[in-house]
């Protein structure tokens, strides 16, 4: 399969897979709502093309996308979002902590800017090793003004690792505009630390793609972190609950012009029209399995709630909140 | 039989494990030249990629060893005061301790917090004389307290060598505390599994790393009246409720002495269990810090701040006399 088809299919999956996880939303079968990509699509598709299943990345609670585009299995991956058992987590992360540790996915995280220094971490194990392995943290614009992300940039270009920082710019953290929020350029943020910064067209998965080849080359290599600002515009609501909060916070013309540039007609126009439509047949079948498959899969047993909570499998008392503890 | 010092103890046991396996890496600040004493010589013998000095970054390094555990190694990270732990409670409480779960059993972090002068150090005042170890055996996180220099090695080693995180306080009061130590008997010690120090029949005392030496002080100070049974947890989470249970069983008495706050403290976990589950013949009491206390900066305040030998002597002999 040649690259540009390859995005187009990564960016093709993610938008279906996120238009049918809104749907389940709404139809009750996904608790908690998620925080759809729409619209960035093609900042995980570019930057987890340049990467190899070896290399790691850490995501956020806008984390499918990367989830997807680094090679977690969308059927367990709905599995997971709908609290099944058979979910890449067995039930246990949901959206906001999917994880794939067997595809470098060390998951989507709940907290605004906490993978950066994990990612750090991730790379100067690898450079311990004597391995060439990449680590890529995924973070919006809300997380640069976040300390912890600001002393990772610092260890990473201080012990130049082998981490590519991907900061995607959707104007918003929340309702807060970049412009109520960062002072400075974003970019310069990195750039105070001696990492090299651009800035991409993020609605482009060939421009990023290309940006993080560069990077991750330079990681390969001994160079040292990057970091990657790419811009992009968040079609859909910041979570779900914004359907019945009705907030308002993004006027209707900017909505309209954000989502003229859709990112998969900027790659869908480099494929022929036949192999578009065969790419979204595809993507339509798997997702219509997927859903079978989550829907009618097992939910976890009550009892194991609190299995994991100890890799060595330790247990502790329970307290009141255990069902079916008949002792306690 | 040798001397060993508590500090010795934790010097050795970092230095065996990282001996033994190449996974293990000391991160921290200053830890090159061993201001704390416990990482003297590492970094000559190991270099700087097992032994790495860091920059005032403690959420960053916290996370950075979530994320270098995660790819397989095994870090033990040196926390120069106690309350930093409160900058990385996010890292340690909602990251590290949170990966297995929440990832359904895919992820281990098996990294070691390690504080080397926890509590009172005289005349340091408000921001660097906590205890915090009562806040991450809240949350769940595996926590450690040694007492002796035995159980300071022995402890360390098993710390750094399970799976899961692993906070360990060494109290600055024990940190001077030497011991007489079969040095070939120097082993791992259980997580979970306490030690009674000195047997009794009349009065359980427990007692949380440097007060251990308080409680036995008492304990003698007491022989002629009262059979004072010194049991020490050793960890905090897990606890070691059996035998805590047995020592109850044999004495039906319980004072618990701990140097944290009163309020949602340790102690309290202990009182509570003992009266849900164990046999006490009459009611049980603590000696704590106050409620939220803040230990002031001179020595008199401070001391009275903190618990001492003589109110535990007292807990003990109202104990004991208290009717059945
Ligand atoms: C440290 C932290 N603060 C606040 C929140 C609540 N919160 C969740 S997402 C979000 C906005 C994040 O914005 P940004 O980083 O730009 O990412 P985006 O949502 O635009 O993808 C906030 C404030 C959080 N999860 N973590």
């Amino acid at each position: 399969m040649n690259m540009a088809e390859g995005l187009y299919r990564t960016m093709r999956l993610i938008r279906r897979f996120e238009e049918r996880a809104i749907e389940l939303v709404h139809a009750g079968e996904i608790i908690g709502g998620i925080h759809p990509y729409i619209g960035q699509e093609a900042i995980a598709a570019g930057v987890c093309a340049a990467l190899r299943d070896d290399d790691v990345i850490t995501s956020t609670h806008r984390g499918h996308g990367h989830v997807l585009a680094k090679g977690a299995d969308p059927v367990r991956m709905l599995a997971e979002l709908t609290g099944r058992a058979t979910g890449l987590n067995q039930g246990r992360g949901g959206s906001m902590h999917a994880a794939d540790f067997s595809k470098g996915i060390y998951g989507a995280n709940g907290i605004v800017g906490a993978g950066g220094a994990i990612a750090t971490g991730a790379a100067w194990a690898a450079v311990k090793e004597g391995s060439d392995r990449v680590a890529v943290s995924f973070f919006g614009d809300g997380a640069v003004n976040q300390g912890v992300l600001l002393e990772a940039f610092n260890l990473a270009a201080l012990w130049r690792l082998p981490v590519l920082f991907v900061c995607e710019n959707n104007g918003y953290a929340t309702t807060l505009t970049v412009a109520q929020a960062v002072a400075g350029s974003i970019t310069a943020r990195a750039e105070a630390f001696g990492i090299p910064a651009v800035s991409v067209d993020g609605a482009d998965a060939a421009a990023v793609l290309d940006a993080a080849r560069d990077a991750v080359a330079r990681g390969r290599t001994g160079g040292g972190p990057s970091f990657i600002e790419a811009t992009a515009y968040r079609f859909d609501a910041h979570h779900t609950w914004e359907h019945k909060a009705r907030v308002r916070y993004r006027a209707d013309e900017e909505v309209a012009a954000g989502r003229s540039r859709d990112p998969l007609d900027i790659q869908g126009v480099r494929l022929d029209a036949e192999t578009r439509a065969g790419i979204d047949a595809d993507t339509e079948t798997l997702m219509a399995e997927a859903v079978a498959f989550a829907l009618d899969s097992p939910r976890p047993d009550p009892a194991g709630a609190l299995d994991h909570l100890y890799a060595t499998g330790l247990r502790g008392r329970d307290g009141i909140g255990l069902l079916d503890t008949a002792v306690r | 039989m040798a001397r060993l010092s508590y500090l010795k103890a934790l010097q050795r046991a970092l230095a065996d494990e990282m001996a033994r396996d190449e996974n293990v890496c000391v991160l921290g600040e200053d830890i090159g030249v061993g201001v704390n004493n416990v990482t003297t010589g590492l970094l000559a013998k190991h270099g700087p990629l097992r032994v790495v000095d860091t920059p005032l970054s403690e959420q960053a390094f916290t996370s950075f060893a979530t994320g270098a555990a995660l790819a397989g190694q095994r870090p033990v990270i040196e926390f120069q005061i106690p309350s930093l732990l409160f900058l990385v409670f996010e890292q340690i409480a909602n990251q590290a301790h949170k990966f297995s779960l929440m990832t359904g059993g895919q992820a281990k972090v098996p990294v070691t917090y390690f504080v080397p002068g926890s509590g009172s150090r005289s005349g340091w005042a408000g921001q660097h004389s906590d205890h915090p170890y009562g806040l991450f055996a809240h949350v769940g996180v595996k926590t450690v307290v040694p007492a002796t220099p035995e159980d300071a090695y022995g402890l360390f080693l098993t710390a750094i060598r399970d799976d899961d995180p692993v906070m360990l306080f060494a109290p600055a009061g024990s940190l001077g505390v030497r011991g007489d130590v079969d040095m070939d008997a120097l082993g791992p010690v259980p997580l979970g599994v306490g030690r009674v120090h000195r047997e009794g029949t009349d009065v359980t005392v427990v007692a949380v790393g440097h007060l251990v030496q308080s409680a036995l002080a008492v304990a003698e100070q007491l022989a002629d009246q009262i059979s004072v049974e010194v049991f020490d947890p050793r960890t905090l989470h897990p606890f070691d409720w059996d035998g805590l249970a047995a020592s109850v069983a044999k004495t039906g008495r319980l004072v618990v002495i701990d140097d944290s706050n009163r309020m949602c403290g340790i102690a309290g976990e202990i009182l509570a269990t003992a009266a849900e589950q164990m046999r006490l013949t009459v009611p049980p009491k603590r000696v704590t810090r106050p409620d939220g206390a803040v230990l002031p900066f001179a020595r008199e305040l401070d001391l009275a701040v903190q618990p001492q030998q003589d109110q535990l002597l007292t807990a003990v002999q109202e104990v004991y006399k208290s009717s059945r």
